[in-house]
């Protein structure tokens, strides 16, 4: 039962993960997600019902933080992540509204 | 015959909470920093940083789902949003989108036709974003993420309401619920409450939702209100020329007071949402759940009828006080200290309502102490002074909160009740005024008006009227 996958989802794809591909990365990633796809398809032969879906791989829950201020100004930090700055602030292409 | 068109809304409610902590960080919510100095690895997304959940976060989501009748999820858990933006340094967002935290509640709101209960479809926590400024100079954009991070819950309704009253009424009362609860100051014009409002329109009688937009920036009352008659036209004019309504987001302008279609691309709904694999599930425990109840301050409608019975306040009086979760317990803190109830509150009503809204002031802002206005009522209770003098005194109370007592006694404000000192110049009024004196025994009895006034000009304000009329009488015989 192999995938196949349209151009059109190749195109939707690449503008949710905003990546720009050629021709021959195209043609590979198309194949690597048909390959996915087969496995999934390959999973769903599984009888699974009455198995809750899994959200987390270990067994554990509710780990929490209380709600006091353990971090000071991190500003030079976050900072050195900025491929340019002003007023301490990032700088990004120009976004609407 | 014309159509006649419903409107039917829904709203999506984005509340911040107010925790002193980010929702997965230690960063401090602090409003006000230099850009982003409340900033760390995990609230700008770094690789390998590690989301924990803040424990009050939690408490005041299970808070608000009790305070509306939500049933509450007990395995509940977190999902990731996914979009880029630059406001969104993970290029996704932790939400809750399979089990969000509360589901199934309601509201009753007043309308002018009576109760109406307003269905609450879901509560979800989740993670604000940072804030992005247009730089005009370079025409770029610029990034703080001091509140990325922020707690927010999104209460999303049902399609319950048709009108902007409703719109209103219901926000009034998530507004006042949250706010009791202590879970959010809930400002609209501040952004720690923010409405998205779903709207469509049928026909009266049509069983089938139109087709809907969703309307984004809408941050006060009154644009809400604009907003949705606004949209509701637009929406009857597209349908009666033969078109179509789309389905799509518009954002509301304030200024220009129309809405117009986001681009496209900024709404592509496709977020293939996954759950969290940094974040643990959450299992609330019957535990939990009862110590959260146990903690439900008194609300709005029980403080109201307490107040009547307790306090013999008006009605009126009572949901006026009430209608502000902090002059409601500054009120009490007053009573407490053993001021007449209703002298507390037409202080409260009165004086301090006027200033705070020629100051342009919130009503949750009162500048001075219980114990200071507990004072001044008991001076003039004694009759210490007079109400005039109160009024001038309470003026000081109101800009610096000074002490009442000290304040009368340093500016020689006391009311001077002393019929012996106060004699004297009544008889000398009453000798410079010999057309009043003659008037008031020809009987005209307002005639000693004048007399009056003139002895608490000579007295600046600090004799006792009451006293002053009975000496004049007493004097003309
Ligand atoms: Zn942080």
């Amino acid at each position: 039962m192999a995938n196949v996958i349209s151009d059109e989802t190749m195109e939707y794809v690449g503008i949710l993960a905003k990546l720009e591909l050629t021709g021959e990365e195209k043609e590979n990633a198309r194949k690597d997600l048909e390959k996915m796809l087969d496995y999934v398809d390959k999973l769903n032969e599984l009888d699974v019902s009455g198995v809750e879906p899994m959200s987390h791989i270990f067994p554990v829950n509710n780990v929490f933080r209380e709600d006091e201020v353990t971090n000071g100004d991190g500003s030079k930090d976050t900072m050195a992540n900025a491929p340019a700055q002003k007023d301490n602030q990032f700088i990004v292409p120009k976004t609407i509204g | 015959m014309a159509k006649e068109y419903e409107t039917v809304i829904g709203l999506e409610v984005h509340v911040e909470l107010a925790t002193k902590t980010k929702i997965f960080c230690g960063c401090s919510t602090a409003f006000g920093g230099a850009p982003n100095t409340h900033t760390c690895p995990v609230c700008t997304g770094m690789p390998g940083s590690l989301p924990v959940l803040n424990k009050k976060v939690l408490e005041y989501a299970v808070a608000v789902g009790l305070a509306t009748n939500c049933d509450i999820t007990r395995y509940s858990k977190f999902d990731r949003k996914n979009y880029f933006y630059p406001d969104n340094p993970q290029n996704y967002q932790i939400s809750q989108l399979y089990l969000p935290i509360c589901r199934n509640g309601h509201v009753d709101i007043d309308t002018a036709g009576g109760k109406k209960q307003i269905r609450i479809h879901e509560i979800h926590m989740e993670e604000d974003a940072g804030k992005l400024i247009h730089d005009e100079w370079n025409d770029t954009s610029l990034v703080d993420y001091n509140r990325s991070g922020v707690p927010l819950i999104e209460i999303v309704s049902e399609p319950d309401m048709r009108s902007a009253d409703e719109v209103i009424a219901y926000l009034e009362k998530l507004r006042m619920t949250i706010q009791y609860l202590g879970a959010s100051d809930c400002k609209l014009n501040e952004g720690s409450m923010r409405a998205d409002v779903n709207l469509s329109v049928r026909e009266v009688g049509s069983q089938k939702l139109g087709t809907r937009t969703e309307m984004k920036n809408i941050n006060s009352f009154k644009a809400i209100q604009h907003a949705i008659e606004g949209e509701r036209q637009r929406q009857i004019e597209e349908l009666e020329e033969g078109r179509e309504v789309i389905q799509e987001t518009r954002r509301w302008d304030d200024n220009k007071e129309s809405s117009r279609p986001m681009r496209s691309k900024e709404d592509a709904q496709d977020y293939r949402y996954f759950p969290d694999p940094d974040l643990t599930p959450i299992v609330i425990s019957d535990e939990f759940l009862a110590k959260i109840k146990s903690q439900e301050p008194e609300m709005q409608d029980a403080k109201i009828a307490r107040y009547q019975k307790e306090f013999d306040l008006p009605e009126y009086d009572a949901q006026i006080i009430t209608s502000v979760k902090k002059m409601a317990d500054f009120f009490e803190d007053t009573v407490a200290l053993g001021a007449n109830p209703k002298k507390v509150s037409n202080w409260l009503m009165g004086e301090t309502m006027r200033l705070q809204k020629e100051k342009g002031m919130d009503q949750d802002q009162i500048p001075f102490s219980p114990e200071n206005l507990a004072s001044l009522i008991a001076l003039t209770e004694d009759g210490s002074i007079n109400s005039s003098v109160a009024k001038e005194v309470f003026e000081q109370v109101f800009a610096d909160d000074v002490d009442p007592k000290q304040y009368v006694e340093e500016h020689g404000l006391k009311s001077m009740n002393d019929e012996g000192a106060l004699r004297g110049i009544v008889e000398e009024k009453i000798a410079a005024n010999p057309k009043a004196v003659e008037d008031y025994r020809g009987g005209k009895k307002k005639a000693i008006g004048a007399i009056v006034g003139q002895v608490m000009k000579e007295t600046k304000g600090k004799a006792d009227p009451g006293t002053v009329n009975k000496l004049i009488k007493e004097i003309l015989g």
